[in-house]
């Protein structure tokens, strides 16, 4: 006989509702695996987002047993409790239906943060020389692998707490680009964090880095940032 | 929270700091001394020392402690930013108020 597992999913908008199905356990079965077993078995109607299944696009984020987690290389045997496992949406997001959730207040903070880079050459400008071993370079490096799941936008108490705060993850990402030589958008963006709900909101808990599925820092690239436009408000450079 | 604010945190708690542990040696040698309230105004009425010491400490704390609250309830209550800059400001005020009547107390002559 196949051992089944206890899967509670939320089904609906806001005012939703854990539903319980039964779903065949595997080897090796990841969560991604088990909401697409109920889709595809039990309920055609129910909505989640995913697309690589490898840890890359950073589509596939949901609660699982209260922890944000990208859904597609966190294995059931690893979270499950007595064969018993709750999936629900991200939190800190709306809900649009079931296990999806609205990014767009998420991504809209990117561009809050000019999180996108701001070039200083054309094209018909020669490449810039960066050297990988260059400091400015390596500190870029060590946030640059975010892969925009929102796993730490959801985990963090800020968020939860101020309407207004970026985010580790915009945060992050203005970070990476303070520190590459090659972007021009520095006024704009280290007044654009030194705002309120900026980086100097992040009550440094730390939970981001807590649940980063690729390891990354943001309370670090906040403290970075929290360092560099105080040098530049003292500078007489930004004006909150 | 931004960075003026931030500033103006930092740096008062920075101040805050090393008063605070003078503070607190302060009264570890009053009460190991038992030194009776008309010992200890005897030793502050009339100082500039102590006037200006607690008069900057309760400076420090008026700002300090309002950016805070400002934080808290900006994130813990529902009220809108701009009704929690007035509560803050009010706040300030208030314990500088109180503060410097405190101060007052123990160094005017």
């Amino acid at each position: 006989m196949t051992e089944t597992l206890q899967v509670s999913l939320w089904r609906g908008g806001r005012d939703g509702r854990y539903v319980g199905y039964e779903v065949p356990m595997r080897a090796n079965q990841t969560v991604l695996d088990v909401v697409t077993w109920v889709q595809r078995h039990l309920d055609p109607t129910l909505a989640y987002r995913f697309a690589c299944r490898v840890g890359m696009c950073g589509s596939c984020a949901m609660t699982v047993n209260g922890r944000p987690r990208w859904t597609c290389r966190t294995h059931v045997s690893k979270v499950a409790a007595k064969g018993r496992i709750t999936i629900g949406p991200l939190q800190n997001l709306p809900v649009i239906k079931d296990l999806a959730t609205d990014m767009q207040p998420f991504f809209e903070k990117w561009q809050a943060a000019k999180g996108a880079f701001a070039p200083s050459r054309t094209r018909n400008d020669e490449v810039a020389h960066i050297k990988p071993g260059d400091a400015a370079r390596k500190t870029a490096d060590a946030g640059i692998e975010c892969i925009n799941c929102a796993v730490c936008y959801a985990a963090c108490d800020t968020v939860r707490w101020n309407a207004d705060y970026l985010g580790p993850a915009a945060l992050n990402r203005a970070w990476t680009l303070v520190n590459d030589e090659r972007d021009a958008g520095n006024a704009a963006r280290l007044a654009a964090v030194a705002a309120n709900g900026g980086c100097h909101a992040c009550h440094s808990h730390q939970s981001c880095q807590e649940h980063c599925p690729v390891a990354l820092n943001p309370t670090a690239s906040i403290a970075g940032l929290k360092r560099r436009t105080l040098q530049a408000y003292l500078k007489g450079e930004i004006k909150p | 929270m931004n960075v003026r604010l931030y500033v103006w945190q930092r740096t008062t708690a920075a101040i805050m700091a090393p008063l605070v542990l003078v503070h607190l040696a302060v009264i570890f040698y009053a009460m190991r001394k038992g030194l009776a309230a008309a010992d200890i105004l005897a030793r502050t009425r009339g100082s500039v020392a102590w006037a200006a010491f607690y008069g900057l400490f309760v400076a420090a704390v008026s700002i300090h402690a309002p950016i805070g609250l400002r934080t808290i309830m900006t994130e813990w209550t529902p009220l809108r930013v701009r009704y929690c800059d007035i509560v803050a400001v009010a706040f300030g005020l208030l314990l500088f108020g109180l503060g410097l009547r405190a101060v007052a107390a123990v160094v005017l002559p």
